[in-house]
């Protein structure tokens, strides 16, 4: 019974711990969602990227603290050019021609790095030691604790930013109602591209973060497959709902993993959050906080 | 103060919509631009805001000047920051802000924020049932208030120009009355440039003080409002009235000639 206990808080606490660098990644696509309506299915490619500009600054003999710097400029810059040369000249289009366009966006960004620097998986330690804390019955690596300290203070940042400053409050604006956003003296396309800015910063430190914890390789593009229930659970444009969907996310995984992996041999921790997803789909389609579209009667 | 000398708009480099429209726009006045759907009108005060180049238009002949300053061709944003505001057709409040955001988008080109809480004040003076809506989604409130709101968003920038994109659409007749009446005093206190567009020609006609008409691209009939109540066309096709000053019965004008459908 008390056995019981302890594993499933165990279970409950690296879930949430876990989901909540999920929510990281998942806070990049939602701010260049909220800002331009633009689905990014690049996203996993850019949390790779960041983690390949981290480990490439290192092994150019860079501290530490410099090759973070490092991939977040990059990052910023990456993001500037790509929001310039691919995403603008799709402004106005049809979405499916801006979701196509982040797909094959995501193909190229993940053949870069293999091209370029070989496709051997490279480690990132972060000087953070690795002695983990102990909650009880959970054990929560280092690494983890960051995640969840950097994950938290971005929900605080951005939230104050959208809902207290005039700037957050002019890209709000711009996601309305672009044309009238536009009358309103706001320069619809510097918005664009600070929104997307934002969204490389969040990237380069969820890159970092899931890059040191599990290694620099093409494979960490996945990681952007986990974005997708997250934002379905929490709203596509909700930064709180980022937060709560991924720690749902994380829990679900977490949990499936304890108790169902056991009988069927392993797996259920993928497939467990888009049963979520799709049910969420089916009963409720913006999400926990996603914005409703509004239909005066 | 805002002049339109002999423009010429085009959509789409073939399309064209405008064909030599001049006119002239003054301070602490109401100036009203009549006609039907798809007269031009809207597409005049895109050409004035700047936001044609949105929708594929552009100015192919004639100028645009705000205070003998040429602004056609600049960008919509730019546009606003030398005065001019624009209020569109069917109100277009951020419907997913609050009033009081809307308010601050609208003030987004005040450099500080105490202009931007003077700003608030006054349009909470002019329109006090909008201070009581202030925390609420502007999705959600009502369609007169959606308009005041829109009137007051577009007051945040401290314009020297206001363009009003048919305010009566879709309001009850009172509630234009009273939004009409609001617009009449900014122009007078504020001394603000106002330019009206409206299909509704009797309003239009009874708060402004100089009027065009415009018929398919180009303006046909210009004047102060007295001559343009007293011009027999005016009243016969924009406020129904015939020569003696009644009403117009419907009787006179349908003349439907029944005829076989299911020959043709």
């Amino acid at each position: 019974m008390w056995d019981e206990a302890e594993f499933a808080f165990a279970l409950l606490v690296s879930g949430l711990a876990i989901g909540l660098m999920y929510s990281l990644i998942a806070l990049g696509f939602v701010l260049i969602y909220k800002a331009t309506d633009a689905i990014n299915f690049a996203q996993g490619e850019f949390v790779m990227l960041a983690g390949f500009m981290a480990t490439t600054a290192l092994a150019a003999q860079m501290p530490i603290w410099a090759a973070i710097a490092a991939a977040i400029l990059g990052m910023i810059a990456l993001s500037f050019v790509l929001e310039r040369t691919v995403l603008r000249p799709l402004l106005g289009r049809p979405v499916v021609a801006v979701i196509m366009a982040t797909i094959g966006l995501a193909a190229i960004l993940r053949g870069l790095p293999p091209i370029t620097i070989g496709a051997q998986t490279k480690a990132l330690p972060l000087p953070i030691g690795d002695e983990p804390i102990t909650l009880w019955s959970a054990v929560i690596p280092p690494v983890q604790v960051v995640g969840v300290i950097v994950s938290v203070g971005f929900l605080a940042v951005f939230t104050w930013f959208f809902l207290k400053s005039r700037m957050g409050i002019a890209m709000r604006a711009v996601a309305d109602n672009q044309q009238v956003a536009m009358a309103m003296g706001i320069n619809v396309e510097r918005y664009f591209a600070i929104a997307w800015a934002m969204a490389g910063v969040v990237s380069a430190l969820g890159g970092i973060i899931w890059g040191s914890m599990l290694g620099v390789d093409t494979q960490l593009s996945l990681i952007g497959l986990k974005v997708f229930p997250v934002v379905i659970l929490g709203g596509l444009d909700s930064i709180v709902g980022a937060v709560i969907g991924g720690l749902i996310v994380g829990v679900v995984e977490s949990i499936a993993a304890g108790y169902l992996d056991p009988y069927v041999g392993g797996g259920t921790k993928d497939f467990a959050p888009y049963v979520l997803m799709i049910l969420m789909l089916m009963f409720k389609p913006y999400g926990l906080f996603g914005t409703h579209r509004i239909e005066r009667v | 103060m805002l002049s339109i000398n002999n423009i010429e708009v085009v959509y789409d480099s073939v399309i064209l919509v405008l064909r030599g429209v001049s006119l002239e726009v003054k301070p602490g006045a109401i100036t009203t631009l009549l006609g039907a759907n798809g007269a031009g009108k809207t597409t005049t005060l895109k050409a004035v805001s700047g936001l044609l180049r949105t929708e594929r238009g552009e100015v192919t002949k004639g100028t645009i000047t705000l205070e003998s300053q040429r602004i056609d061709g600049m960008r919509a944003f730019d546009v606003t920051k030398l005065g001019i505001a624009q209020v569109f057709e069917g109100r277009r409040v951020f419907e997913h802000l609050t009033t009081q955001e809307n308010l601050i988008a609208g003030g987004h080109i005040q450099r500080h924020q105490r202009k931007i809480r003077e700003g608030i004040d006054r349009v909470y003076a002019y329109f006090p049932q909008l201070a009581q809506r202030r925390d609420q989604l502007s999705g959600y409130l009502s369609g007169g208030e959606q308009q005041m709101l829109a009137i007051g968003r577009a007051l945040m920038s401290q314009p020297k120009v206001i363009l009003l994109d048919e305010p009566s659409l879709g309001l009850a007749p009172m509630l234009v009355e009273e939004i009409f009446a609001i617009v009449g005093r900014l122009a007078q206190q504020e001394k603000l440039a106002v330019l009206l567009v409206e299909q509704n020609a009797t309003m239009a006609l009874a708060v402004a003080h100089h009027g065009y008409v415009m018929e398919s691209g180009r303006i046909v009939l210009e004047g102060n409002v007295e001559a343009l109540r007293a011009n027999s066309d005016i009243r016969e096709f924009y406020l129904g009235l015939n020569e003696i000053g009644s009403r117009k019965s419907y009787r006179d004008v349908k003349h439907y000639k029944r005829r076989k459908r299911w020959l043709s």
